[in-house]
């Protein structure tokens, strides 16, 4: 097949997806751990974990994209599915600890400290690294099937939906904030010290761990624009917009939105599983209704229904909240908002669509200027203004 | 009938010459057994001093206690010279213990009070409390006895129960008197004490009763009689059986007043998500402000009126509204207004917004939680059974709830504004033909939904903590409120409210707090799934458009 210019214009998306994974695959570990020091192309370490970092999460608002763009289901509870990734890479990291922890114990700290005197059975099996990562996307992905069948055969939409995922969130924060539920109760899991052998304070394990979450990404951005592509995905467009006709139609809705659901929350437990050893500690926080908020803005600042505008919009929104935190560590906030009724307000195809959107503005005044110019030459020929005005009762 | 009115009449003048004279009857009227016991005081022999004493308690005179606990207190000064007995008050001066009136103690000196006197002085004094006008200090009185009390107490103690009508007083001599015939050798004795256990049905003795009945390592029992041990274990299943009762009755209460803090958390979000559709993740901003706006009362009234800074909790009320109307009414004319028809952005700029408030209440107030303290006639609690103490704050809390309800019935059924917002809810496009400016309507339906939620703000600054994140903690419940209630159905709301605070309190002892809160949280998700308009939504037929 012959790839013409129009080609690259009108896909340039893709291409802007890969140079960005591209660049946390490849470069920034190459970067990082090719070069020496004093080369003026190195990467700090530091460096090397935020684009590790940021990379996770634009796997999340990719999925977040997917189901919220194109399915039109707008969840708030996606930062469950990411932590519960977390934990289940958490659980292998802080089994690959061994006896090294605090108390020298086989058992994870924690546990040692509850006077807890063997693993619990839900622990079982997170020795292996094979285990934990399959359980990383099972986990989330039984988790939104059960409460999407649920939910979808019901028929709960729209706002609905949103809110009761918000509750879900919620509710299992409240659930892992317990010591008894035993995940390490608010503390979460943290003093990783290695990852399949790895030592994990390495630059080179991080940089690989950087490279892998670029591969993520391009994994996660490849399936959802595939599925987007497809058949089914131009079925679940049409059930975001216009349900009931697709039901009348004989479709299954409640199919195509369940495996929307699910996929969107698999992917959300990869980022999860590859966001966890580079930060190192993996808690409740991560569930705060609040972070499943950001993500839905990182979409909306991104631009919804367009997969690769949201992962601008999470690297944009995500380097601000850094920057302005540093910067600005009291008013911070103020931006942070601003920017959300801004985007909202202003930019609501969200900033992918901003050209376009600032062109159709343009085109807005000029008519618009066009108009005052029309009306100022009219004034000028009519004599007697008042003379010509529509009035109640009058016809013209 | 002027004859009658003439009787009443001496009657009067007599009662007031009576009165008028008493402090100075003692003066020439023959000496009381009271008085004559006062100038033993006066003696320098101990033995004087405490035979003084007993005469002094079993004069039975209202004044007694008043002497002899001066006395203890070494409050107390007598005058050998002419037998005056003097009692100094707090305030440091000195009244006659017979006249009542002030004195001059230059003479006199404080009586001999050894530790003989003493263990007489004692358990009088308790005794004497007995009789005292308070209940609470009755209770106190009976408690000390209970401590160590020998034949002689019991034989008080009876005496006081026989007289005494309070029964918060009767449940402590009861449990006192039975402690000390549970320890009686006559079997017949302990099991009349049971029975006068399970009469008066208190909850204090059960473990006594508890360690009767429960078998020792050795198959022994500490209570040796059979019979004893099976009228023990009747009391206690019964007392069981009355404790739950008790337990459900006060889990309703407490759950009635968690049910309020939500429903007032969720009134004003079922105004403007409920009846307009506005996502207002802001809402828990506006409780975050009304909360404030009361601390800044508080603040005003300590600064310019301290007299009268009880009083600031009344004029936050209307400042919470006032204010919380101002800033909603400016949200949306500025940010909401353009975003009607696209709830899931709402739900975006909102949030933004949140962020910026929280930001703002940070910057003026500080990002520690401020001291927003109860008035004083909001603290303290009644105790409306044994051991089921509800505060005056929360009993407070429950009747604002029901005012502020009142008043949102009132401005959506009695008022011009709430006809209007009926009809822009019922039939946006119709109103606006019958010439009702729906933009005016959403401002000022916008600005009531945050007013009330200012006023909810005002309820949780009196029962929980006041800082810059206080409304990110209501938000969730107050949507699933809203959404449990039925969306635009207000006594949906008021009944999720409630349904949800009982279920949380009832729940609470068995499963734990978190635990009892996930349940709930999943309960709603469910009953959800059965009704997703809500409990409360009226039934269609048609589609609902996608």
């Amino acid at each position: 097949m012959k790839v013409t210019r129009t080609d690259i214009l009108r896909h340039w998306d893709i291409g802007l997806v890969g140079a960005l994974c591209a660049t946390a695959a490849f470069i920034v570990p190459v970067l990082n751990a090719g070069t020496a020091l004093t080369n003026p192309l190195h990467v700090s370490d530091f460096f090397v974990t935020l684009v590790g970092k940021l990379t996770c999460y634009s796997i999340v608002a990719v999925a977040m994209d997917f189901v919220w763009g194109y399915a039109g289901i707008l969840s708030l509870c996606h930062g469950l599915f990411f932590a519960l990734g977390g934990y289940a890479m958490g659980m292998y990291l802080m089994r690959s600890i061994g006896a090294e922890g605090m108390y020298r114990s086989a058992l994870p700290d924690f546990m040692v400290f509850l006077d807890w005197k063997q693993l619990p059975w839900y622990w079982m099996g997170f020795d292996s690294f094979g285990f934990a990562m399959v359980m990383a996307l099972v986990v989330p992905g039984v988790v939104a099937y059960v409460f999407g069948f649920f939910a979808f055969r019901s028929r709960i939409n729209g706002v609905y939906f949103s809110i009761v995922t918000q509750a879900v969130v919620y509710a299992a924060m409240l659930l892992f904030f317990r010591n008894a539920t035993g995940f390490g109760g608010n503390n979460g899991l943290t003093d990783f010290k290695r990852i399949l052998g790895f030592p994990l304070r390495e630059p080179s394990t991080r940089a690989a761990l950087c490279a892998a979450s670029g591969v993520g990404l391009g994994v996660a951005y490849t399936i959802c624009k595939a599925v987007v592509a497809s058949r089914a995905g131009r079925v679940l467009t049409a059930v975001r917009d216009a349900q009931t006709k697709v039901r009348f139609c004989g479709y299954d809705v409640v199919s195509y939105q369940l495996f929307a659901w699910t996929l969107s929350a698999v992917l959300c437990g990869l980022a999860g599983a590859l966001y966890v050893p580079q930060v190192g500690i993996i808690n409740p926080s991560e569930m705060q209704p609040s972070n499943s908020v950001e993500i839905a803005i990182w979409v909306a600042v991104g631009g919804r229904a367009t997969l690769a505008g949201p992962i601008l919009g999470a690297l944009l929104v995500n380097g601000a909240k850094s920057w302005l935190t540093v910067a600005f560590p009291t008013i911070w906030l103020y931006f942070l908002g601003a920017l959300f009724v801004f985007v909202t307000l202003v930019l609501p195809g969200g900033l992918l669509r901003a050209p376009a959107r600032l062109a159709a503005l343009r085109r807005l005044v000029a008519r618009g200027a066009e108009m005052l110019r029309g009306v100022a030459a009219r004034r000028s020929t009519s004599p007697a203004p008042g003379s010509v005005a529509v009035g109640k009762g009058q016809r013209p | 009938m002027a004859k009658g009115s003439r009787v009443r009449q001496t009657l009067r003048v007599c009662a007031l010459v009576v009165i008028f004279l008493s402090p100075f009857g003692s003066a020439w009227a023959d000496p009381t057994p009271f008085e004559s016991a006062l100038t033993g005081l006066a003696q320098a022999s101990p033995d004087a001093v405490s035979r003084a004493v007993a005469a002094i308690a079993a004069s039975g005179d209202p004044r007694a206690l008043r002497v002899l606990q001066a006395l203890m207190d070494g409050d107390l000064v007598a005058c050998e010279s002419d037998g005056r007995v003097l009692v100094r008050d707090r305030d440091g001066s000195l009244h006659d213990a017979r006249t009542g009136g002030a004195a001059d103690g230059a003479a006199c000196r404080a009586p001999t009070v050894d530790n003989g006197v003493r263990r007489v002085l004692d358990p009088l004094i308790v005794r004497l409390e007995l009789l005292a006008a308070d209940p609470a200090l009755r209770v106190a009185a009976v408690d000390e006895m209970a401590k160590e009390a020998s034949a002689d107490d019991a034989v008080a103690l009876r005496e006081a129960l026989a007289r005494e009508k309070e029964a918060r007083v009767r449940r402590a001599i009861v449990a006192a008197l039975a402690e000390l015939d549970l320890a009686s050798d006559d079997p017949q004795k302990r099991i009349d004490a049971i029975a006068a256990i399970e009469r008066e049905s208190s909850m204090r003795l059960r473990p006594r009763l508890q360690a009767l009945v429960v078998a020792r390592a050795d198959g022994t029992f500490a209570e040796p009689d059979a019979r004893v041990r099976g009228a023990a274990g009747q009391v206690i299943r019964s007392l069981d059986r009355k404790q739950l009762a008790v337990d459900a009755m006060a889990n309703v209460l407490y759950g009635l007043s968690t049910g309020s803090i939500l429903l007032l958390s969720a009134l004003g979000l079922a105004i403007t998500f409920g009846l307009m559709g506005v996502i207002n993740m802001a809402h828990g901003e506006m409780l975050m402000i009304g909360a404030y706006a009361t601390y800044e009362m508080q603040t005003v009234f300590r600064a310019h009126f301290p007299n009268h800074s009880d009083l600031y909790l009344v004029a936050a009320v209307p400042f919470a509204l006032i204010t919380c109307m101002a800033i909603g009414a400016f949200l949306e004319l500025t940010v909401i207004r353009f975003l009607y028809g696209r709830p899931l952005e709402t739900l975006l700029a909102t949030w933004g917004l949140s962020l910026i408030l929280i930001q703002a209440v940070r910057s003026l107030f500080g990002a520690q939680n401020v001291a927003v303290e109860n008035p004083p006639w909001l603290s303290g609690g009644i105790e409306v059974l044994e051991g089921v103490v509800i505060p005056y704050n929360r009993i407070a809390v429950v009747l604002f709830t029901i005012a502020v309800v009142a008043f949102v019935a009132y401005v959506l059924r009695g008022t011009t504004l709430g006809l209007r917002v009926r009809a822009v809810t019922q039939n946006r496009p119709m109103a606006a033909c019958m010439g009702i400016s729906t933009r005016m309507v959403d401002t000022w339906t916008f600005a009531l939904g945050s007013g009330v939620g200012g006023l909810g703000g005002v309820a949780i600054s009196q029962v929980g903590n006041v800082g810059p994140e206080l409304g990110q903690g209501y938000i969730v419940d107050s949507f699933l409120v809203v959404v449990l209630g039925g969306v635009g159905k207000l006594v949906g709301s008021v009944f999720a409210a409630f349904s949800l605070g009982v279920a949380n309190k009832l729940l609470e002892p068995t499963a734990g707090a978190v635990l009892g809160k996930i349940i709930i949280l999943l309960a709603v998700v469910l009953v959800i799934q059965k009704r997703p308009q809500g409990l409360f939504a009226p039934r269609v037929r048609s589609v609902e458009s996608a």
